[in-house]
């Protein structure tokens, strides 16, 4: 019974190697054509292995997206910051110190993260070219406010798991709210952060909705240059598959360091905390 | 003294955000509502009373009724694969075997890609085009003598946007096997061991035992997975540009309003689109808090 029960896992390998196939497939494909030169590039023989290793893809690719890259990460990385502060911010107050009416709050933010953001788009264009604030800050500031539903959750989440007795021996030393915060929450909070900020990297890099309606030509981010190279007649499919590594890069290496922090946050996103 | 200046300073410290949400999403929201009640077409704000018209006008387009349609399409496709592949790949890899993490991690790094990344490759994989111009995964089943799998993907009349579901899944049915695997461990071992006592193999244990101890995570993953099907927008972008017969609301409600200029029609799409997915989500918000308040 026991031996048959081993046996029948070893079968297993098959199904599983058959799935890693179909997930990597598209990995393949972009790899491939990118290490090809443009002499090999003939879609009859996408699926062989390149010849040589050459980057004349990437170069290509590269000379095109530079710009947007650029753009995508001085618009993210602030992003990221500072919704992950505000998130750690209200996540405290709304875990510790609870005001009267926080437990009816928190489902209102919580909703903010599911609405389907055409819902408010044209007021979202409308305020912003109200306020003047275009482009990038305008994108980046889309990003932190929208991102403080997921943000708030998480961090609200851990500080909930805290035990309270952590707190009351800090008040009894003296310690005031944002004394507890500074000396005793913040230094154990950096695997939240990181959680959090992988995941605010993660969606408002590879955001597109946002990035098309708030952003012109000069300040497009990656998304977007990358989905208009791709519906251009002029630049080839093997250049495009080069533009999809670049494009994908960042949050690759993001996942391959990081990926256990980037698991806890895809969690929180279904409330799972 | 030092509670009551406390008191104060944490209703001072969440305000922005709460201001910024009650602005951003909730003022935002009735905003657009009053913009799918105006007559407003064209580059500068109109807010003549309009009644439900933009409503009718919608319901009227034939565009709008494929939009529906390939919805559906979409939201089966998609839900349906996603949630028994993430499932059966989730109790592949409770088994204990060698190399469950890097096959975890596998599966699931499509999920830090942009769809607009996968959407350009797939794009080339479901590429139609047939004879000497056969190229992707139609060039792939030819060489492998399988052409009976040769097929024109999202340009299949009707059925299309499923292939678009397709790429869908390949992103997201990581997410799900990550969902189940998280509800699987949370199983108590003693369980299983139980049952295995009591003579059940272990297709029985996963029938008779996991599966009804996982419908909270059934749920959850129905009800990600189906709102996301209603925004799907940026997918089908990349892949097929704005075609009518792989059209779905999210695409119609940004190219009627930019490009069309038809801001009062567009708004009643976003705003449709919101009650859909609100029917779904806040039931589900307050199922979990409310569970998360019993705790």
């Amino acid at each position: 019974m026991k031996t048959q029960l081993r046996l029948g896992k070893y079968w297993l390998y098959i199904p599983l190697i058959l799935m890693s196939i179909f997930y990597l497939l598209p990995m393949y494909i972009i790899i491939i054509t990118g290490f090809k030169s443009f002499a090999e590039i003939d879609l009859k023989t996408m699926w062989d292995l390149p010849h040589g290793i050459a980057f004349d893809n990437y170069i290509e690719a590269y000379s095109k997206l530079a710009p947007s890259l650029w753009n995508s990460f001085a618009m993210v990385i602030p992003a990221a910051l500072i919704s992950s502060i505000l998130g750690s911010v209200n996540g405290y107050i709304l875990a510790k110190w609870r005001f009267r009416g926080a437990d009816v709050i928190f489902p209102f933010i919580l909703f903010g993260m599911f609405i389907p953001y055409q819902s408010i788009l044209i007021p979202l264009v409308q305020f912003m070219n109200m306020v003047g604030i275009k482009g990038l800050p305008g994108l980046a500031m889309a990003h932190i406010i929208y991102g403080i539903p997921i943000t708030t959750l998480t961090f609200r989440n851990y500080y909930a798991s805290l035990p309270q007795e952590l707190l009351e021996a800090a008040k009894i030393d003296g310690a005031d709210m944002l004394g507890i915060y500074r000396y005793i929450l913040l230094p154990i909070s950096m695997p939240s952060f990181v959680v959090v900020l992988i995941w605010q990297f993660t969606s408002a890099w590879n955001d597109f909705l946002f990035a098309v309606v708030l952003t012109g030509n000069s300040d497009w981010p990656i998304t977007v240059a990358l989905n208009n190279m791709a519906g251009s007649q002029i630049i080839s499919w093997n250049v495009q598959m080069a533009g999809s590594l670049l494009a994908a890069l960042p949050t690759l290496l993001v996942y391959i360091f990081l990926g256990r922090y980037f698991l806890r946050g895809l969690l929180a996103g279904s409330l799972k905390g | 003294m030092l509670r009551d200046k406390d008191r104060y300073l944490n209703i001072l410290l969440i305000s922005p955000s709460i201001l910024a949400i009650l602005i951003f999403v909730y003022a935002f929201i009735g905003w657009s509502v009053r913009v799918s009640l105006s007559k407003w077409k064209g580059l500068s704000a109109d807010y003549t009373w309009n009644g439900i018209q933009n409503y009718l006008d919608l319901f009227a387009d034939p565009r709008f009724q494929i939009d529906i349609r390939n919805t559906l399409i979409f939201t089966g496709v998609f839900v349906i694969g996603s949630i028994l592949l993430g499932f059966t790949l989730a109790v592949m890899l409770d088994q204990g075997l060698k190399g469950e993490s890097f096959f975890r991690s596998l599966f699931l790094f499509p999920m830090a890609i942009s769809y607009i990344v996968t959407g350009v490759v797939w794009r080339w994989l479901m590429n139609p085009a047939g004879g000497s111009r056969t190229s992707g995964l139609n060039l792939l089943f030819t060489n492998m003598g399988l052409d009976s799998l040769v097929n024109q993907w999202h340009t299949t009349p009707t059925w299309g946007i499923a292939a678009i579901a397709l790429a869908a899944i390949w992103q997201m049915s990581g997410y799900t096997m990550a969902l189940y695997l998280a509800g699987l461990r949370a199983i108590p071992e003693d369980l299983k061991e139980a049952a295995r006592i009591d003579g059940a193999n272990e297709l029985q244990i996963y029938r008779h035992i996991m599966l009804p101890l996982l419908s909270p995570v059934t749920l959850s993953a129905l009800i990600i997975l189906g709102h996301m099907s209603l925004k799907v927008f940026d997918l089908i972008v990349a892949i097929a540009g704005k075609q009518l017969p792989l059209d779905v609301p999210a695409i119609y409600m940004w190219q009627i309003t930019f490009d069309g200029l038809f801001y009062g029609r567009g708004a009643a799409v976003g705003v449709l689109l919101l009650i859909s997915i609100a029917v779904l989500i806040i039931p589900y918000i307050r199922y979990t808090t409310k569970i998360e308040a019993e705790q």
